[in-house]
């Protein structure tokens, strides 16, 4: 028995390190001086850690533009997100409305539609629009989503009857019992939400990369992989690239990840 | 407003969002598929005609797609497996009665799916990297001569499967460990009482158990993986020799690289086709393995 504890453990141990170690060398890769990763064999540990490539970063890449804008449209996208599919999925789990069930039906056959079959015409559209390379025309495809709309209509769904009747026969408005009964019950999914939103825009790269012309407007993905492709020596610079990307996404994820991972968890078991 | 009409108010601006920017480019890409939209058609719409199904017969006799194709058939079905018994035994591990620390773990392995796919497959670029990468070192270790894992076509898709499985194995993770939860523990004490061995167990209580929840891990994992794009885009520009052309690859060049917008719509629905035919296959498959 005590063996086998052992062996469990040694092994969760040596997952953690193949997991992580990327990770953790991609830091320590982005303090070395530029040209000294590239020996045999590779450095694990700066010799003389320096701060050098996040200053190129700063000064010549116009980093602080592309995170800017990454983080700006991140924020945007999740509000925009959260308030439009939360509204309509609440209303396709607790109002009564005409044609409800028809358009429930129709938005989960189109689920199985990847979103990639509709960005040709989307980019045609948005020209026309005026909206192509603008900040805009990035945030179109992550504004509504048929998925999250059923997510938020599982929660609501869950929501007792009993209790919205009490609230409607205690004269509340709709409103007032969306905004104090629903969404305080709906709260752990919403920060679950709320995650996938930021996270999907953050880390999106087809639609920006296609729609984006000015490096000025680049994302932080879009930006990392031109600069990979003028870099592809620069080791060190991209990691410290890497880190500027990554960071700002770990450090939420770690912030929120016991709601997170809660909620995926709780929606996987039902579904 | 009366209440009748309530609904569509909250539910209509999500609604409106979804007709504008996605069910009108979804019915347009269907019209776009049979015309040869092209840079003249861009210039003046008078240049645009319709080709009837010649978009389609273009694409089957391009090697190009079937070089593409078989890249992303052979992409989805050595990599979904793989991340499938990757991530189902690491799930294993943690629900373990034996494990220690087991919210570290749990935490530890789902990192990297969160991560940017550009940001992470930059340092990958790095660890495969002929001569100075980690991999080859370790490799060297167990006098294994260094490969060019991202050099030679016949290692370029196994390394970007290896980097797939790296990402995917933790958000697969957290949703099997889910799943593993929901078995109740005397069904294995009932077991270990009959004499019957671990790998016993998980065959007749564990898989059983699970069965629902990997069907429907591996279908997302699935439609995940056939959308394979920022891997080779980032790791090998869809070389060498196309070895890592993906089909979303070849839309993208031929879509926003030459401009062929007739002929990349083509490329999605053929994308379309064949995520919604596998999933279907596997639905059924999952139906007529049920115990």
């Amino acid at each position: 028995m005590r063996r086998h504890t052992l062996l469990v453990n040694a092994l969760l141990i040596l997952t953690a390190g193949l997991t992580l170690f990327p990770l953790v060398w991609m830091v320590s890769v982005s303090l070395m001086p530029a040209g000294t990763s590239a020996t045999y064999p590779p450095p694990l540990w700066p010799a003389h850690p320096t701060l050098a490539n996040y200053t190129e970063l700063w000064t010549h890449a116009g980093m602080a533009r592309h995170l800017l804008n990454s983080l700006g449209l991140a924020t945007v996208a999740t509000a925009l997100a959260l308030t439009l599919n939360v509204a309509a999925g609440y209303a396709f789990a607790k109002l009564e409305f005409p044609g409800r069930e028809a358009v429930a039906k129709a938005l989960l056959a189109a689920l199985v539609i990847p979103a990639q079959v509709a960005m040709l015409p989307l980019f045609l559209e948005l020209k026309a629009l005026g909206l192509v390379d603008t900040y805009a025309g990035v945030l179109v495809p992550s504004l509504a989503g048929i998925f999250s709309i059923f997510l938020v209509r599982q929660a609501a769904l869950a929501i007792p009857h009993e209790l919205i009747d009490a609230a409607r026969m205690d004269g509340a408005s709709e409103w007032t019992i969306f905004r104090r009964v629903a969404l305080p019950l709906m709260r752990p999914m919403l920060v679950t939400l709320g995650v996938f939103a930021f996270l999907g825009s953050w880390n999106d790269f087809f639609w920006p990369l296609i729609v984006l012309n000015d490096s000025d407007r680049y994302t932080l993905p879009v930006a990392l992989a031109a600069l990979s492709r003028e870099h592809v020596q620069d080791n060190e610079l991209m990691m410290a690239g890497s880190v500027v990307t990554l960071v700002p996404v770990l450090a939420l994820f770690l912030a929120l990840q016991r709601h997170y991972l809660a909620g995926l968890m709780a929606g996987a078991v039902k579904g | 407003m009366t209440r009748r009409w309530l609904g569509w108010l909250y539910a209509g601006p999500a609604l409106l969002v979804l007709a504008i920017f996605f069910v009108v480019p979804v019915l347009a890409a269907l019209l776009l598929s049979v015309t040869d939209y092209d840079l003249y058609a861009i210039a003046s719409i008078h240049n645009l005609r319709f080709v009837g199904l010649r978009n389609y017969a273009d694409l089957l006799s391009n090697p190009l797609f079937w070089q593409a194709l078989w890249n992303t058939v052979y992409f989805v079905v050595v990599g979904v497996p793989l991340s499938l018994a990757a991530s189902l035994g690491g799930a294993v591990l943690v629900h373990s009665k034996v494990a220690r620390f087991k919210g570290f773990f749990r935490t530890a392995y789902f990192a990297p799916s969160i991560t940017t796919v550009v940001a992470v497959a930059v340092i990958w670029r790095y660890l495969l990297h002929t001569r100075y990468g980690l991999i080859n070192y370790l490799l060297s270790m167990l006098h294994i001569a260094p490969i060019d894992w991202l050099g030679d076509p016949h290692w370029s898709m196994p390394a970007i499967i290896l980097f797939a499985v790296w990402k995917n194995f933790g958000y697969n993770l957290v949703i099997l460990l889910a799943a593993l939860g929901t078995i109740p523990a005397d069904l294995y004490e009932a077991a270990e009482l009959d004499g019957a061995g671990a790998f016993a167990q998980f065959r007749h209580i564990t898989l059983p158990g699970i069965r629902g929840t990997l069907g429907f891990v591996g279908l997302l994992t699935m439609a995940g993986y056939f959308q394979l794009f920022a891997e080779p885009y980032v790791m090998t520009q869809g070389g060498p020799a196309q070895s890592t052309l993906s089909v979303l690859y070849l839309l993208y060049d031929e879509g926003f690289k030459w401009w062929n917008l007739g002929r990349a719509s083509a490329v999605a629905f053929v994308l379309f086709l064949l995520m919604y035919a596998t999933a279907l296959l596997q639905h059924r498959w999952t139906r007529e393995h049920r115990p």
